[in-house]
């Protein structure tokens, strides 16, 4: 470790980098970790705490900048002590952003993206932070406000920009009240529907207790026997995936919880990390035995950050109550305890790969495949990756027996499910169902009469019609990780899709061609229609453009971010076809001279009064 | 070691593989190429540009990273699977600033070699991207010009595995990510004209620049102008 001279500037970056290295022990694993304590002490990753970081590390500068500039939450710019950022996402668009959005701008006296003259405080967007229930909403630094209102967004700036501290706005009481307390100030649950697996009755330790007891090949069968499968999407049997990690021959073995949630639109496992804390790090407990796994991880994205002390506040009752560490209740070698990770604005760390790399440290890539993470995964070695939601559904069914879960749902979707609902509906929140609601049950549920478009899954899902509320939500027929995005007729689908895009093209890692590079094109492909200058041959190019992205993408991100287009032109045909231009003589609308010769006609100093958009100013 | 080879096809035709081999690896020594940019002789495999595409056993894979196995069945030189990587080396053309008559790598390009040899013969629908990246001439001996830049990161695993330098990384995410090198600008990083990543050989396209051997081989007599990029490889078919 370097030594540090007494004389050197109190918080200097260089001083902060090395003592948030040495405070990890300078393992280059935890380099997240540093970057963010770095991040929110100086405001920004400056290129001097950079250097310190590697030369701590040993790594090379580059591979640190590498890793600050792959989080949306890191900055290589200098930010202000209060950064603001509006969730932005279409649930938010419809809900007042933009009333909000300028009720900040205006208070604050910055644009979207700029830092007050002070250094003060920045004003950026985000994608869904999670609160689609309660949009428009906001960070402001680790707190979150809801249910924005020019009026109240109005009051937060002036409060902020008067040096009040962000938690003043959650309550005046904050510092008083406990971390649990805290996220409920800040947070409605809003939970419509409880049913009797999660958000019912649950008691305590009892699924725990069973498997404290079970040797793991027990524990590995009941889960195998409930026909429990992944809740965040992909729907892997969860059972299997257990096994495998298990029969992996290897010293280490670990757990990781993704609670990562970051798909637009969900937001049940911010209730269940909210209310059902002890029931996941049960579960995770749990799958520990199962695997043997002495070490698990709880990776929590970084825009559920004002969760992290209600979060360690459990850890630390739990390893207080012998329910983590050594001897778990009490049985010899029942060894195990959780470190939390927070993630730092990535919606690809969703994906298991991806979230695991970022563990490690690094940019958060997915990783080839084979090997799968049960095989090879954390420091290469066997790791299960679960769900938040997949891991309470085990601890219940150790308690409640393998029989009682696979009763519920359908054939091939055992069990309930969480259903974030929200949108045009008067009764947004989190609905537990069994497997195999229809979308017509769930819009009954939610208040939606309106409804005229349903977006199952998230962007990354399917946006279906009214001629298709009668399917059933589960994984024969309509497969979810738990978002229902309800859309009025009011709405314009193709505004949906190019916000959807948007969103996958800020989110692809970049990693492979087909994502990063065709996302961008079928974006501007859906803006050649919203503009009204596309006609028929470009609905071809769109399907074929969907289909490679589809076909030779690397990871899930790109195997469905075409979805948007794929699903609105099966189920919303005439939405295109109406903005679509015959092609006449056969010429191809792909050249526009107007804004073609639109930075020359700037230069030349010459306007034309039929094609300059902005001629009377 | 010889009994434990397996067989596999390609299109049909028998391969033999040894366990652990990519499909990638058998088809190399089966003289049956695969087209790929990413991927390079020596360095680790990277499975990023995807040009590589194949169907196995129905799934498309990359072939430079999906291991051969017993009996799989692989499509390679199928319409199919051209066009899709037809569509990826234009994205490719489209995302950087590819001026081929202006561009020193001319002939010895692979991007443009391997748009030859799929056949990119026709304007494409795609958008420009016409990235503006500074061209950064401040080393003595080695020119960056990243707009030309195909994001392969051959030139990042060069330096990392065969030199031990780390003279490149990516930095960025998604549209945004790029190659960078590990300094302020090359004049201050320790990249050297004997760099394997440095070499003519690593740099697929006319990126990184060697000062002062421009042109050395005229145009005319360059690598792919008499022959299409795959042709070594196609070669060692018996």
């Amino acid at each position: 470790m370097r030594q540090v001279s007494l004389v050197e500037t109190r918080d200097s970056p260089e001083l902060i980098a090395a003592e948030a290295c040495a405070a990890v022990g300078n393992d280059r694993h935890r380099l997240l970790d540093i970057l963010l304590t770095v991040q929110n002490r100086c405001r920004w990753i400056s290129p001097a705490a950079i250097d310190e970081v590697a030369s701590a590390l040993g790594l090379t500068p580059v591979a640190v900048r590498g890793v600050a500039s792959f989080y949306a939450f890191l900055s290589l710019e200098p930010k202000g002590r209060v950064i603001i950022r509006l969730c932005d996402d279409i649930v938010d668009r419809h809900a007042g952003y933009s009333g909000v959005l300028a009720a900040f701008e205006e208070e604050l006296g910055v644009r979207l993206g700029q830092t007050t003259a002070d250094g003060g405080i920045s004003l950026e967007q985000t994608p869904c932070i999670g609160l689609c229930d309660q949009a428009p909403a906001a960070m402001v630094n680790d707190i979150v406000l809801t249910s924005l209102t020019p009026e109240t967004a109005r009051r937060a700036a002036r409060a902020l920009k008067s040096g009040r501290p962000p938690r003043d706005l959650v309550s005046p009481q904050f510092d008083s009240l406990s971390a649990h307390e805290r996220v409920r100030a800040a947070v409605a649950n809003n939970i419509r529907l409880a049913g009797n697996v999660l958000l019912g009755e649950v008691p305590r330790e009892a699924g725990l207790r069973r498997a404290s007891a079970m040797a793991p090949a027990q524990i590995i069968a009941s889960i195998t026997a409930s026909g429990l499968r992944g809740c965040g999407g992909a729907g892997f049997p969860t059972g299997r995936k257990w096994d495998m990690a298990a029969r992996e021959p290897a010293a280490r073995r670990f757990v990781i919880c993704n609670a990562d949630e970051g798909e637009p639109g969900t937001f049940k496992d911010r209730v269940l990390l909210t209310e059902r804390a002890h029931l996941l790090v049960e579960g995770m407990t749990i799958a520990a035995r199962a695997i043997a796994a002495r070490e698990g991880i709880l990776y929590l994205r970084g825009e559920y950050a004002y969760l992290r002390d209600h979060l360690d506040a459990v850890l630390a009752e739990r390893r207080a109550a012998g329910l983590l560490g050594g001897a778990i209740m009490g049985v010899t070698g029942f060894d195990f305890d959780i470190r939390l990770q927070l993630g730092a604005g990535a919606y690809i760390c969703g994906e298991e790969g991806a979230l695991i790399s970022s563990c490690e440290g690094l940019r958060g890539e997915p990783r080839t495949r084979p090997p799968f993470p049960v095989q090879r995964g954390y420091l290469g070695l066997p790791t299960v990756v679960n769900n938040v939601e997949t891991l309470c559904h085990a601890a219940r069914i150790l308690d409640r027996g393998a029989d009682w879960f696979f009763a519920m749902g359908t054939e091939g979707s055992h069990g309930s499910k969480l259903f974030s609902v929200s949108g045009d509906c008067s009764a947004p929140g989190v609905y537990e169902l069994p497997y195999g609601v229809t979308v017509r049950e769930l819009l009954e549920l939610a208040g939606a009469p309106d409804a005229a478009a349903v977006q199952v899954g998230g962007p990354s899902g399917v946006m279906i019609a009214r001629d298709s509320f009668h399917r059933r939500l589960s994984f024969d027929d309509l497969a979810t990780g738990g978002a229902v995005i309800v859309f009025s007729g009011a709405r314009n689908i193709l505004e949906i899709v190019d916000y959807y895009l948007s969103f996958f093209v800020h989110e692809s890692c970049g990693y492979c061609t087909p994502c990063r590079v065709g996302n961008v094109f079928l974006r501007e492909a859906i803006r050649k229609f919203r503009n009204g200058h596309a006609n028929a041959q470009d609905i071809e190019d769109i399907r074929s453009l969907s289909a490679t992205i589809i076909e030779t993408s690397r990871c899930g991100l790109g195997t469905t971010s075409p979805n948007p287009v794929l699903s609105t032109l099966a189920h919303f045909p005439l939405v295109y076809s109406a903005v679509t231009k015959p092609m006449g003589d056969g010429l191809q609308a792909t050249f526009d001279i107007q804004s073609a010769i639109e930075s020359a006609r700037g230069i030349a100093r010459r306007r034309s009064f039929v094609f300059d958009r902005d001629f009377s100013k | 070691m010889t009994d434990e080879r397996f067989t596999f096809t390609i299109d049909g035709a028998a391969v033999s593989a040894r366990p652990g081999q990519t499909i990638m690896e058998a088809a190399d020594e089966a003289g049956i190429y695969i087209p790929r940019l990413c991927d390079h002789e020596g360095l680790r495999h990277q499975g990023s540009c995807r040009v590589c595409t194949v169907k196995a056993a129905g799934r498309s894979v990359a072939a430079c990273t999906q291991p051969a196995a017993p009996g799989l069945e692989v499509e390679s030189e199928v319409p199919h699977i051209h066009a899709l990587r037809r569509n990826l080396v234009e994205m490719l053309f489209h995302e950087g600033n590819h001026l081929c008559p202006i561009c020193e790598a001319s002939g010895n390009c692979e991007l443009q070699a391997m748009a030859y040899r799929l056949g990119m013969i026709e304007p494409t629908k795609f958008p420009y991207l016409e990235p503006t990246r500074a061209v950064d001439a401040t080393h003595p001996d080695i020119a960056l010009d990243t707009n030309r830049c195909i994001s392969c990161g051959r030139c990042i695993r060069a330096s990392e595995d065969v030199d031990g330098k780390g003279v490149f990384g990516y930095v960025g995410r998604g549209i945004h990510r790029r190659v960078a090198v590990n300094g302020i600008d090359l004049a201050h990083t320790d990249a050297s004209l004997d760099d394997h990543a440095i070499s003519a050989d690593v740099c697929p396209v006319g990126c990184i620049i060697r000062k002062r051997v421009g042109f050395s081989v005229p145009i005319g007599e360059r690598d792919f102008d008499h022959q299409l990029i795959g042709e070594a490889v196609q070669g060692k078919r018996r």
